[in-house]
């Protein structure tokens, strides 16, 4: 998502750099740019003219930086205000302090309502939380059947009864109080905002349940209508903020834009795939540096401490160190990384990256193949590659639905790999004792600092990397020895 | 949009806020800024060749514009002579690709056709039995699969079902996908080429496009003809706030027609698309 947007910007920002000065005219017309790119992200008409008039009052009104050509104070200005529109802070959760903490979700027909609902269950329980799904959609045929599935997914029990959905709901809360759990994450059909019956059913829906937060779902590629949307619902329902659903394709994502600010609350999460894990939690600030190109390194950094599992990589590094990297190891270290989701979307987040490569769907297949090729060697082969021969090779690739020659490349790189590892692995030991004395240097008393001879090595690795990615992972694997 | 519209045909000339209303008007309907900058100019040719001066005029002129743009296609659904008749119904998550067959297969079934469903959509929970209400809803035959399993051998199966019974036509739903994911439309391809296998003739592909869509319809609608050849455009929601602007689009560049209008959650909620009355609703 935004990914068109930041491209625009990219290309009318690009212009802006090579200028000395700007002119009023030249101001006028980058703001004309600014206005069809936002357009053309379906960003609501009132809110683009809104937008560009308050871009138009900073870049002219105030007092010129010295420190800043022309240029890169419309972008600035421009990003200042992407910020501002986009919501600032990312919405805290909070409990109710008598559970349970009453989650209603609501929005249009097939904007994803019953699989977000099951993605936010998932990610109460990841925060040590016992949710329960509440299916109130009695409308749509078998969508309480679909909650069950997906609640059976994410582990978390599926509360419903053939009523209508107010009965649902009050009978709801006393199970949710029956059984202890202390989230209720509230499914409703989907309905029209101009469908006044239907509107008050839901009025009455909240009415019962008193939700602490209120979720509207909005396909990431709604049109201006989103404005009328958000707003009829927020009227009824008063929203506490948005869910942004299908954010996974192409879509320029205007109606994040519009949504916030015409309710003037902020996109809560955003689901990022078909899978119940491809869900997070929105970041206003961050995604206003990924519009205008400068990557996403925070939430790299999270996606990584997330999903990097501390155990593989101690011993990972341990292999390491020890100039005994098998392919298995090497294997489990691609499933680590291809648990951070698709990496389209990791590639996505880095800042600088030119956007045919942030376009290109990279990688995924190659790994598939890699994997394929690993898995089906015999678990001495995978410890042992020197002993794959020639007709072991054939074995492989018949055995893995590919060639001899992407066998032999595979090998071929793997002891590449191996070779630049064991001339890397001498400095690697000493940089994993120097980090160790590091750590001894975070007990000295108050003022006592590590000395540059113990940073120095380290910094040194992570500038060698080409790989901003690898480094990332290499910086990983380093913090956790201390704890471990 | 209303108010303004008014403001427009109660003015006395045209002006400057004139035009600003009607730029607005457009792309306030998602017509997007590429058709709506071709279609005012246009309308000020007109303006200067016909010497139009009435606000009133101006607005009757767009009007034609605009249905010009939207052309005098086939808009109507059908069925080769020869052959197991297909219509496969695709299009990204969530646009109302099952709510569809179900009325599509009850019109059918109103007009004497003997219709198989077959529930392509392995992928997404329950949704093989929410086309099973619908078949039951329309007495509709259904073919069903298990649930993650190939989508291809479901409508296979539908394909030979409704040859051994000689059946009019097979509705295959299919799993909502984003057009952006290349091994999803491959699969879309693979199960067009399977459906046409043996006995059966894909004679519609509809694209399934939810009304509230902006500019990335466009995009849909490129990539879906790519993949699986769209004969033509379902535009579903178009009862709510939303104009669905962005067929122009559609119709324009790809030359895919919109065939019918959703408009509403219950069996006959389904109508064919009038131009006019679309062309009318945008200035509503």
């Amino acid at each position: 998502m935004f990914e068109a947007l930041s491209d625009r910007f990219e290309g009318i920002f690009g212009r802006l750099r090579s200028r000395g000065r700007l002119s009023e005219a030249d101001v006028d017309e980058v703001l004309r740019e600014i206005r069809v790119a936002l357009l053309e992200a379906d960003v609501n008409l009132g809110v683009v003219r809104a937008f560009v008039e308050r871009v138009r009052a900073r870049v002219v009104g105030e007092e010129l930086s010295q420190a800043l050509n022309p240029g890169q104070q419309v972008i600035k200005a421009v990003h200042a205000e992407l910020v501002a529109t986009l919501g600032g802070e990312t919405l805290r959760i909070t409990y109710a302090p008598k559970p349970p903490t009453v989650v209603l979700m609501a929005g249009l027909q097939g904007s994803g309502k019953t699989t977000n609902s099951a993605k936010l269950a998932r990610w109460f329980r990841q925060q040590g939380r016992n949710p329960m799904l509440v299916g109130a959609d009695l409308q749509r045929p078998a969508a309480v059947e679909q909650l069950r599935v997906l609640g059976q997914q994410v582990g978390v029990p599926v509360f419903s009864e053939a009523t209508d959905p107010v009965s649902v709901a009050r009978a709801a809360l006393a199970e949710a109080r029956d059984k202890g759990r202390d989230v209720l994450v509230v499914d409703t059909a989907g309905r029209l905002a101009i469908d006044e019956e239907l509107m008050a059913e839901v009025g009455r829906i909240r009415a019962v349940l008193e939700p602490d937060f209120t979720f509207l779902v909005v396909d990431a590629m709604t049109g201006q209508d989103a404005v009328t949307v958000a707003e009829s619902f927020n009227a009824t329902l008063a929203l506490s903020g948005v869910i942004l659903s299908k954010v996974d394709g192409d879509a320029r994502g205007g109606a994040a834009l519009s949504v916030k600010e015409v309710i003037g609350r902020p996109i809560a999460f955003v689901s990022t795939g078909e899978k119940v894990e491809d869900f997070e939690q929105f970041h206003p600030d961050r995604m206003a540096d990924r519009i205008l190109g400068m990557g996403d390194v925070l939430s790299l950094i999270e996606k990584v401490e997330a999903n990097y599992d501390q155990d593989v990589a101690a011993r990972a590094e341990q292999a390491f160190l020890e100039g005994q990297f098998t392919l298995d190891d090497f294997l489990e270290q691609m499933a680590q990384v291809r648990k951070m989701g698709p990496l389209s979307n990791i590639i996505g987040m880095l800042p600088g990256v030119p956007k045919e490569l942030r376009q290109a769907e990279i990688g995924e297949k190659e790994l598939g193949r890699v994997e394929a090729i690993i898995r089906s060697m015999t678990p001495a082969e995978r410890r042992m590659p020197d002993s794959i021969d020639g007709s072991r090779r054939v074995r492989i690739a018949t055995g893995s639905g590919t060639s001899t020659s992407e066998v032999n490349q595979l090998l071929k790189q793997f002891k590449e790999m191996s070779k630049l590892m064991r001339r890397m692995g001498g400095g690697a030991a000493k940089v994993a004792k120097r980090s160790k004395k590091g750590k001894g240097g975070r007990v000295t008393p108050k003022g006592g600092t590590l000395t540059g001879a113990s940073k120095l090595p380290a910094l040194d690795q992570l500038t060698n990397t080409e790989d901003p990615l690898s480094a990332l992972l290499g910086d990983q694997t380093r913090r956790t020895t201390p704890w471990q | 949009m209303a108010a303004p519209l008014r403001a427009i045909r109660g003015g006395r000339a045209i002006d400057a806020a004139t035009w600003d209303e009607l730029e607005a008007v457009l792309l306030s309907a998602d017509v997007g800024v590429a058709t709506t900058a071709a279609v005012l100019d246009e309308l000020r040719a007109d303006v200067a060749a016909d010497g139009i001066s009435e606000p009133s005029a101006l607005v009757d002129q767009l009007k034609v514009r605009l249905r010009q743009r939207l052309g005098d296609g086939d808009r109507g659904l059908h069925l080769a002579p020869k052959g197991t008749n297909v219509w496969l119904f695709v299009g990204v998550n969530g646009v109302g690709k099952t709510t569809t067959i179900g009325k599509v297969a009850a019109h059918q079934v109103r007009l004497g056709r003997s219709v198989v469903l077959a529930a392509g959509d392995t992928f997404r929970a329950a949704a093989v039995d929410q086309l099973a209400t619908w078949a039951e809803r329309s007495g509709a035959d259904i073919v069903r699969g298990n649930e993650g399993g190939d989508p291809a051998a479901v409508v296979f199966d539908a394909v030979a079902r409704a040859t051994a019974r000689g059946a009019d036509v097979v509705l295959a739903d299919t799993a909502g996908r984003l057009h952006t994911k290349s091994n999803l439309m491959e699969e879309l391809r693979k199960l067009r080429r399977v459906a046409e296998r043996e006995t059966g003739v894909v004679s519609e592909c509809l694209l399934v496009l939810d009304a509230t869509t902006g500019q990335n319809g466009l995009v849909q609608a490129r990539q879906f003809a790519e993949a699986a050849g769209v004969t033509g455009v379902v535009l579903t929601k178009l009862d709510g706030s939303a104009k669905g602007g962005i067929v122009l689009a559609v119709q324009e560049q790809l030359g895919i027609p919109v065939k019918l209008v959703g408009v509403g959650e219950g069996i006959d909620d389904l109508v064919a698309f009038d131009p006019d009355d679309f062309v009318g609703a945008l200035f509503d």
